[in-house]
């Protein structure tokens, strides 16, 4: 069945899916929140511009995972929090032990650390290690040196190396300003979607250090040791890429969306419109919940891509320290300006409403106009309901397609392309562990790499395998991706599409933020 | 009742408790998980001493390297300092010394330096003698205390001599210190800003773009 399935993707033509009249492209907007250039795509035309061979994933497409030993990874920076942690009983200081023996022993020697899925390495054009995924980087002096090496070979013939293929393993590169990043992965990943990655993990550091600063401290020592500056925030880099891992947001360059009935969610908006109005330099202020967006007022002129987004994410979502008390960081936000800090003022709404507001000012004067604001907005928020309405969503377990009334249907991403938002419905069974999650969304950046390869773009792909039927269809609206039983015939699948879509198109003000207000 | 308003600050390197300090004295809770602060959180708490009330604003610094250069906006204008340095790590205790010559050198007006040995609870492995810290601590004008912001031993100390230094800065030569808010009754001072984090120097990096940066004030 599975050697059908490009054959099948030719048969079915567009017209036999158009069931939906044209023009009702569920959660279009004219006055989109977020900038809508694809980061995925820059990234396939910058790769594009020397040709690849990439290697085709195989239709069926079943990620491989390394059977998990008991002994999870033993990261440095879990032990270096450790051995800094004020907490110490005994137990800790055996567990630090153990660690320490762990990480003394050579990385390469161990079976462990070979059998990972996906490696990053990030080193300076010096060579000096900065970052390893799974194990203390300065154990891989060596490693680093040797890719280095490879990269400055190459480069020393005016090329650039960008991809090594030794059996099911690729070897990514890309260089980036001083440093060096490097995939290693056993993965179906394609080539430009592990770019891709590198690229966040990139922008990840710039948001810490922003690009003028990473820049001068090389100008100033080409061998600086970049670790100095890390300390401390290796773990945003850890839990960017097991971000990237789950949560398909990353692949599809979009933002979801928290539900909420547009009334709430406009009178939210317009709360922080006439609270913060009046505050200068205030840039934007971004309203989050369980990783998702409830709403977002920019300045005019201003938009923020969502690439910048998911990097904001990812520091709510790992720093527990912001649950604690209102906050004052400087965060970069790369695509905005990578040269430049913004100020945020970080706090949870409150006790009894864990969602997580963001006030984002260039101005670092002006915690306390922005602290005031907030209790405002708090206030104002209670006062109507909305912080009820936002608990509500938020304590919801997500609708899936078997309660929209598809059943044949298990499993969809959409993404509306105008506005850079997408919805997905819960997971429901099989896809109700850990491995089949990571299985599915495996299956997605299969589908997603090649609907998207640049040789030869697809615009609708049918593949039935033994575990599921799936279904991609990009149109110049929007990219769909189903997962239907394995048995569901091509009839069916389109008519449950054609549902799906005007489901999606009934509640597009829920589920998606169609308008953009500013200050 | 007289109600004083101060700012407090708290400076260290990563990973000595900071943060666990200030947890520790508002919500007798210990976290184990605490993950490192972000730039720098901001508190606020009342102490009643006698017939005064001290209303503390702290600023929880974060104490990675990577924010070392903004630290000023949160030291300037500070009346009281929490120096914290971890008993354990000699490296920490060393880090103290850059931290006072920078404060003795950025703030002007006098303020209350409290010297603070962390970690009580792993004596143990102490690697810092409590002597030199004593003695540190005398040279510098500062009170000391060793604590343990696990086991919560000796942290109410800290704050209320904090509060007592505060006290003592308002009543003594008040006009002195200009940074230091007193107030009659408490109302008055909520409707009043609280003090703001000034920049005093241009920022070492270039501020986002597509805003004019204010003009730079020079005298």
């Amino acid at each position: 069945m599975a050697s059908s399935a490009s054959g099948s993707s030719r048969r079915v033509s567009a017209e036999e899916v158009l069931v939906v009249e044209a023009g009702i492209e569920p959660g279009a907007s004219s006055d989109p929140i977020l900038l809508t250039t694809d980061s995925f795509e820059e990234v396939e035309q910058e790769l594009n511009s020397v040709g690849i061979d990439d290697p085709q994933p195989g239709s069926s497409s079943q990620l491989q995972q390394t059977p998990n030993s008991p002994v999870k990874r033993v990261s440095t920076f879990e032990t270096l929090e450790q051995a800094s942690s004020v907490n110490s009983d005994e137990t800790d200081e055996l567990a630090q032990q153990l660690a320490q023996e762990h990480l003394d022993c050579d990385p390469l020697k161990s079976k462990e650390w070979l059998a990972q899925n996906k490696h990053i390495f990030v080193l300076s054009q010096a060579g000096k290690p900065i970052y390893s995924r799974f194990s203390s980087e300065d154990k891989l002096v060596t490693v680093m040196g040797v890719m280095q090496a490879l990269v400055s070979f190459v480069q020393a013939g005016n090329d650039m190396i960008r991809s090594i293929h030794a059996g099911d393993t690729n070897f990514v590169f890309i260089v980036k300003g001083p440093l060096i990043l490097v995939a290693v992965s056993k993965t179906k990943e394609s080539v430009s979607q592990l770019v891709l990655q590198l690229t966040y993990v990139y922008n990840q550091i710039l948001s810490i250090l922003t690009q003028s600063q990473l820049t001068r401290v090389y100008e100033q020592r080409r061998n600086f040791d970049l670790r100095r500056l890390l300390t401390g925030s290796e773990r945003l880099i850890d839990h960017l890429l097991n971000f990237m891992e789950r949560e398909p947001a990353f692949l599809l360059g979009a933002v979801k969306c928290l539900p909420l009935q547009p009334a709430m969610r406009d009178s939210i908006t317009q709360t922080i419109v006439q609270t913060c109005g009046k505050i200068k330099n205030l840039v934007f202020a971004i309203l989050l919940a369980n990783n998702q967006l409830i709403t977002l007022v920019r300045m005019k002129k201003f938009f923020i891509h969502p690439a910048d987004l998911h990097l904001i994410q990812n520091l709510v979502d790992s720093s527990e320290s912001f649950k604690a008390a209102e906050s004052w960081t400087p965060i970069c936000l790369p695509r905005f300006d990578s040269n430049g800090f913004m100020h945020a003022h970080v706090s949870y709404l409150a006790e009894d409403c864990q969602a997580c507001l963001l006030l984002l000012t260039v101005d670092r004067d002006v915690f306390f106009t922005l602290s005031e604001a907030k209790q405002k907005i708090v206030e104002k928020l209670r006062r109507t309901n909305c912080l009820e309405a936002i608990n509500e969503s938020m304590n919801k377990t997500s609708i899936t397609t078997a309660e929209i009334g598809l059943p044949e249907m298990r499993h969809v991403l959409y993404k509306c392309k105008s506005t850079a938002q997408f919805w997905s419905p819960g997971f429901q069974a099989p896809y109700n562990n850990e491995k089949e999650i990571q299985r599915l969304i495996g299956c997605y950046q299969c589908l997603h790499h090649r609907l998207h390869v640049p040789n030869r773009p697809l615009k609708l792909l049918f593949q039935q395998t033994d575990k599921e039927t799936m279904l991609a269809w990009v149109t110049s609206g929007f990219e769909l991706y189903t997962t239907f039983e394995p048995l569901v015939t091509k009839t069916d699948a389109i008519n449950s599409i054609g549902k799906l879509l005007k489901w999606i198109k009934k509640e597009e003000e829920r589920l998606f933020i169609l308008s953009s207000p500013t200050f | 009742m007289k109600t004083v308003e101060g700012k407090v600050v708290l400076l260290g390197s990563q990973g000595v408790g900071k943060t666990s300090l200030v947890t520790m004295y508002l919500t007798k809770f210990f976290n184990t998980h605490n993950s490192p602060t972000i730039g720098a959180a901001y508190f606020t708490c009342n102490i009643k001493l006698e017939d005064t009330i001290i209303r503390f604003q702290l600023w929880d610094t974060a104490g990675q390297e990577r924010f070392r250069s903004m630290a000023p906006m949160y030291y300037r204008n500070s009346n009281v300092a929490f120096l914290i340095f971890d008993i354990t790590n000699p490296k920490t205790f060393v880090n103290i010394k850059t931290w006072v010559l920078e404060l003795r050198r950025n703030v002007q007006e006098k303020m209350v330096l409290i010297l603070i040995g962390n970690k009580l609870d792993l004596a143990a492995l102490r690697k810092v003698d409590s002597d030199e810290a004593k003695v540190y601590a005398d040279s510098i004008g500062a009170l000391y205390y060793e604590i343990s912001a696990l086991t919560n031993e000796g942290v109410d100390k800290v704050f209320s001599a904090a509060a007592a230094g505060l006290k003592q800065l308002a009543s003594g030569k008040n006009d002195l210190v200009t940074s230091l808010k007193i107030y009659d009754n408490l109302e008055k001072s909520e409707r009043e800003q609280p003090d703001v984090p000034l920049s005093e120097e241009p920022f070492t990096t270039s501020i986002a773009h597509g805003i004019e940066k204010k003009p730079f004030l020079c005298c």
